[in-house]
């Protein structure tokens, strides 16, 4: 599914290199749920950038799917954002003053293949696996609490039925208790949906939710295990 | 992105910031409205000339001697100038040019005339009794004399009412007085009534005489300063244009009409040098509407600037959604123009009562057309675009990584 091949990322800041990502290699399969582990600083958030078709690699193949993504134009990326992956942002990024319904639908409005009949189907489906009650679908997304917030930001990933969930720090603005049922919504859409899902954090203690741990330190990778 | 996802998207985000997206309409509403009024003012003063000149006389050609006036021109032919037409000229027309309906020849020149030592230099004209039909000149006080009176050379004058003035005094009642032009005594016997000055000159500081007594007293010659021809219909006036030219031409033994010694002005003519002038001040009052208009562009823009900064994490997580450059620039775009043509159908209802407002209140007529209302919702959407383009280009532009991380 992930293919990586020799990532490298330097950042050229006022005329210096600064070199972020170092050779990474790794591949992660379908349906696997893989927490990247690090400190900040290391190079997770950079990782993702490139994982999630949002930059380039400076040197290095990455593979999505058995295709080169390395190499892609803007447009090529951002069909790729919005048919194989989606994204959970640690402040949930939600439109405020928009129901929930249409914020889970709005990733539909960028992809051609989803007819707009359709869209609703889709859209509920994708909040019931979240487990968001009925009666808050019609809700204006501020006024949710943060778990709420969270969930159906995880339904929007969910609704294009995307090859890999990219979650970035998704509990970082949460208590530890709505946190785990965050963690706990990707750990049973993984089991049952079978969606591969990659989780960024610094928390150690959020990544041991995931069946795989990928730790990264300075631009490599430094640790790889099963929990 | 589709055009219906376009629409819902553009329709949400308006109505998410309402207060604002209002005030800026306002801007627009304000521009498009003076733009439409300044114009329907034009556009009123255009049709009052028009309205002015046709009550100069209608269907009106003015045949004056001498060549080289260009056409267009107001022309008088004074009595200093070429005695190329005759009256024998003016008979001929009569008599060939069937369209021709009224033949009023006229012999014009600036004399003193005196009366009871009070003395003015005015404009006399020596006339058939048809230039009062032509010209719709009604004598108010007395009579207009008759053709008899015109055939036996008598001595009767009709004044002006700036000429009775000036040599009676304002409101004097002078049928029956005698006056003296150029030394030859004349019996008033009839005022006009006020015309108002416009177009050919004051209409009212003049003297009528019979034209057989100017041609024997006053200019002593058997030349003419113009022939008015009144036409039957009015699209016969090219017609009767061009067989009066080429009549002339012959009588005057000239075979080149670039040679001709006379002109012949029609109403036309003088109409569109006119509407030439009331063109020019429509295009300055529109021009003065467009200032506004261009100022609640530039409200438009500051407004797009301020929401693209604003909404910086959304385009920023729209791009993640796979949003591409020109679904954002489109966007953005489309919200800009959303609120010119909103604020440019707005502004031409306002601009339309305004227009209203401006007769009932000033009696300055107004006129709106159909154009100056396409102008303004063509302008209004172009002002969309134009300022519109540059904020949708900045959000377009952005880095969705940069974008997201923008606190």
């Amino acid at each position: 599914m992930i293919k990586c091949i020799d990532i490298t990322k330097i950042y050229n800041t006022g005329g210096s290199e600064v070199p972020v990502l170092k050779n990474v290699n790794f591949e992660i399969n379908k349906g696997e749920f893989v927490a990247i582990v690090g400190p900040s600083g290391s190079g997770k958030s950079t990782l993702m950038h490139i994982l999630g078709a949002l930059d380039r690699p400076t040197s290095g193949k990455y593979f999505l799917d058995n295709k080169d993504v390395s190499s892609l134009t803007d447009e090529e990326l951002a069909q790729i954002r919005s048919q194989k992956i989606g994204f959970v942002f640690q402040s949930f990024n939600l439109l405020p003053r928009s129901s929930v319904l249409r914020n889970v639908s709005l990733p539909f409005i960028y992809d051609k293949k989803v007819s707009r009949n359709e869209r609703q189907a889709k859209a509920e489906k994708a909040l019931l696996a979240v487990g968001l009650e009925k009666d808050r679908w019609q809700h204006l997304s501020n006024q949710l609490s943060g778990g709420q917030m969270q969930r159906v930001a995880i339904a929007r990933a969910l609704v294009n039925d995307p090859d890999i969930i990219l979650a970035d720090e998704p509990t970082g603005n949460l208590d530890s208790k709505t946190g785990e049922i965050v963690l706990e919504t990707f750990r049973k859409i993984n089991q049952e949906k079978g969606h591969t899902i990659i989780l960024i954090t610094h928390d150690k203690r959020v990544a041991s939710f995931a069946r795989r741990t990928i730790e990264i330190k300075d631009g490599l990778i430094v640790a790889d295990f099963k929990n | 992105m589709q055009a219906p996802d376009l629409f819902e998207e553009t329709f949400f985000s308006l109505s998410a910031n309402k207060s604002r997206s209002i005030l800026t309409i306002l801007g627009i509403v304000i521009g498009i409205a003076s733009v439409i009024t300044m114009i329907s003012v034009g556009q009123g003063a255009a049709q009052d000339i028009t309205g002015r000149i046709e009550s100069l006389g209608t269907n009106l050609l003015v045949i004056s001697p001498g060549s080289g006036q260009q056409a267009g021109t107001i022309v008088r032919g004074g009595a200093g100038s070429a005695e190329t037409l005759k009256i024998s000229d003016a008979e001929a027309i009569r008599a060939s040019v069937p369209e021709a309906e009224l033949v009023a020849p006229v012999v014009n020149s600036r004399k003193q005339v005196i009366a009871k030592g009070q003395n003015t230099n005015t404009s006399i004209y020596g006339i058939e009794t048809n230039y009062f039909t032509i010209k719709a000149i009604v004598v108010e006080n007395g009579s207009a004399f008759t053709d008899r009176q015109n055939t036996s050379r008598a001595k009767v004058a009709v004044l002006g009412p700036t000429a009775n003035t000036d040599l009676f005094g304002e409101g004097f009642n002078s049928v029956g007085q005698k006056i003296k032009i150029n030394n030859q005594e004349f019996t008033v016997i009839g005022i006009t009534q006020a015309k108002g000055g416009t177009g050919f000159g004051n209409a009212d500081d003049l003297i009528y005489i019979p034209l057989n007594t100017a041609l024997q007293y006053i200019s002593g010659s058997d030349s003419l300063s113009s022939i008015n021809v009144q036409v039957s219909e009015a699209e016969l006036m090219t017609v009767a244009q061009a067989e009066i030219q080429d009549l002339l031409l012959q009588r005057h033994r000239i075979n080149d009409p670039a040679n001709a010694d006379f002109s012949i002005v029609s109403q036309a003519d003088l109409l569109s040098s006119l509407s030439s002038v009331s063109d020019t001040l429509t295009m300055l009052l529109g021009a003065i509407g467009g200032i506004s208009l261009i100022v609640g562009g530039i409200g438009i823009m500051n407004m797009m600037l301020t929401t693209v900064t604003e909404r910086t994490r959304e385009i920023g997580l729209r791009k993640s959604l796979g949003a591409t450059k020109n679904d954002i620039s489109w966007q953005f775009l489309a919200e800009s123009v959303a609120l010119t043509f909103i604020g440019g159908i707005i502004g031409i209802m306002i601009g339309y009562l305004a227009s209203l407002a401006v007769t009932k209140f000033s009696g300055i007529n107004t006129n709106i057309t159909m154009s100056s209302v396409l102008i303004a919702v063509g302008v209004s959407g172009l002002i969309g675009i134009l300022f519109g383009y540059y904020p949708a280009r900045r959000a377009a532009k952005m880095d969705p990584i940069e974008a997201l991380r923008y606190q």
